[in-house]
């Protein structure tokens, strides 16, 4: 009995991971297709590459999305730990039902309403669009997201670290940066990360909030991809998932280090 | 003087994301239910402004008494705009149900798998969502497409002879959701999963319990938090969705996103979009309400 449960769950997961995947592996293999069809192979070519590094809309594109990304994701993260502080330290204070609708909506809010009302809200106040309204949008809706990771790591946290630190004389100021936050660092790095793909990925709220001289990657894939689909969009693709599948592996195995150094240090501990 | 501090401090730490929220978040719906109240003219901004803050008293008197509800009235009498906002409603609950056929399995498999594979199998759930939405929904172009790749394989493997028209149909915005969405629902339904305690099922299955009974009256009750969880998730946002439908579907595909947006983009009628927003916001407010409401619950269980 059990040997068919595990192999139904085998199955289950092979099929699905399928799906995960196969369509993002065919999108690569063909971004080194030799021929302008996306569909037929016609061997193997990197020229689509190439010809996407002599094109300077998508280079422009690109830094303008690399500069939002990290200035918004550091921002949010900012904004965002202290929103999960004030969440998860401060259990009454005056709008506090307020305030967790307002971390938890823009997590699933449709995009078109968050972009629509932030354009309106800088049409009103009659700031000129362009990189700098597209930051603002960012920070706003990847805050809620770095809030939500920190807030799950700040709910485990053992607060009598806090208080001792505290009881010994230090501020809280002091004892926020010396024992709480090297604590938190890991939520509070993987917070910045997931900030900084969302901006990197969001499409929708940055058309809405972009001027001229703004265009991010992503607009310039859509305005690309609406045209039909061509091995550069493919090559361009292929980068942007390199770049965050690089950056996640290193994360993780970074994370998987500190774990076992950890056991270690706690083993080392337990033999003195 | 370290009460002080600490007060000061705490003030700071709630009033900051505070102050910015209501800026960047409330403030801008209290502006979009405004100009949906507006009529639409030919000028930049292409709205009549209602409220005149400095006109005082009088001036906020005079405005209020302008406010026009022709832009809802005009989306209750046109039958297309009705029909975009149902037929969004029934795309994601579809997509929903569809996301969480294929999820739960998924999420099981891995919850039962070696726990020194789950934290890779865990990564590889998570890898495709830290990829970009919009990639996503294109390389499902490339496979749909009448000479794409799934046509190609299906009439090389005689299953079919003509090519399957796919995209640009609701079947394709559908494949479209559930694929983007799946990992949004599979994330909430593991971690309840994998919390369980399997020794209820062990018992009730030494008790003579067929394993299929066992799952459906210890497990999936037990799972019923995360799936809730991911059924919003993946819900609420598809409602509103532009980019799957905009790319995949075809002129049959009403999406209420894709109204408001070529209200916006191309109509420039800012007003009508507002009003479209605000209805959207309305339909989805109870959703997101209840979504709010079981995040907050999960989060005092954990403490």
């Amino acid at each position: 009995m059990n040997t068919t449960w595990s192999r139904f769950n085998i199955v289950s997961l092979v099929i699905g991971f399928a799906f995960l995947y196969l369509p993002i592996v065919l999108l690569v293999v063909f971004s080194f297709n030799e021929s302008r069809l996306v569909t037929v192979w016609a061997g193997f070519s990197t020229k689509w590459y190439v010809s996407l590094f002599n094109n300077k809309s998508f280079i422009d594109a690109a830094w303008v999305t690399i500069r939002v990304g990290l200035i918004s994701a550091t921002f949010a993260t900012i904004l965002g730990t202290l929103g999960a502080l004030a969440l998860t330290r401060y259990t009454r204070f005056r709008g506090r039902m307020l305030f967790s609708a307002m971390i938890y909506a823009p997590l699933v809010m449709p995009e078109v309403i968050t972009g629509l009302s932030l354009l309106l809200l800088f049409v009103a106040i009659g700031f000129d669009r362009g990189i700098w309204t597209v930051t603002l949008a960012h920070i706003t809706f990847t805050m809620c997201f770095v809030a939500v990771v920190v807030q799950s790591r700040l709910v485990t946290f053992d607060r009598s670290l806090e208080e001792a630190a505290m009881d010994l004389g230090a501020t809280p100021v002091t004892t926020f940066f010396k024992v709480t936050l090297p604590v938190i660092m890991p939520a509070v790095v993987s917070g910045w990360m997931l900030a900084f793909t969302l901006s990197l990925d969001d499409l929708v709220i940055s058309s809405f909030t972009s001027g001229p001289g703004a265009t991010t990657l992503p607009m310039r894939i859509y305005s690309q991809v609406r045209l039909g689909v061509t091995p550069e969009i493919n090559a361009a693709c292929t980068i942007l998932i390199a770049i965050v599948a690089v950056g996640v592996v290193i994360a993780s195995i970074a994370n998987k280090r500190r774990e076992v150094q950890k056991a270690r240090d706690e083993q080392a501990a337990a033999r003195h | 003087m370290q009460k002080l501090i600490a007060s000061v401090v705490s003030r700071l730490v709630i009033s900051i994301p505070y102050l910015w929220m209501l800026i960047f978040f409330l403030i801008p719906f209290i502006i979009v239910f405004k100009i949906s109240l507006s009529q639409v003219t030919m000028a930049i901004p292409p709205y009549t402004p209602t409220i005149d803050i400095w006109a005082g008293w009088q001036g906020l008197v005079n405005s209020v008494s302008q406010f026009s509800w022709d832009n809802y009235t005009f989306l209750g009498s046109d039958p297309l705009y009705v029909k975009a906002y149902l037929s969004s409603v029934i795309i994601a609950a579809i997509s929903t149900f569809l996301t969480l056929l294929v999820g739960y399995p998924i999420a099981y498999g891995m919850a039962r798998a070696p726990a020194t594979v789950r934290s890779t199998l865990l990564m590889l759930v998570i890898l495709p969502f830290w990829t970009s939405f919009l990639i996503r929904v294109y390389a499902w172009i490339g496979i749909l497409k009448p000479e794409g790749l799934l046509n190609q394989f299906l009439m090389w493997a005689n299953v079919i002879h003509t090519p399957l028209n796919i995209l640009n149909t609701n079947t394709a915005v559908l494949i479209g959701i559930v694929y983007s969405y799946l990992p949004f629902l599979v994330l909430p339904i593991y971690s309840t999963l994998e919390k369980m305690d399997y020794s209820l099922v062990e018992a009730a299955e030494d008790l003579g319990c067929p394993p299929i009974t066992a799952f459906w009256k210890i497990t999936f009750p037990l799972s019923l938090p995360g799936v809730v969880a991911g059924c919003f998730l993946v819900f609420i946002p598809a409602v509103g969705e532009f980019v799957i439908p905009d790319l995949l579907g075809g002129s049959e595909t009403l999406m209420i996103g894709k109204t408001l947006w070529n209200e916006f983009s191309a109509n420039r009628d800012w007003p009508l979009s507002s009003a479209v927003a605000v209805v959207l916001l309305a339909l989805l407010v109870v959703p997101i309400v209840l979504f709010q409401r079981s995040e907050a619950k999960a989060q005092e269980s954990e403490k």
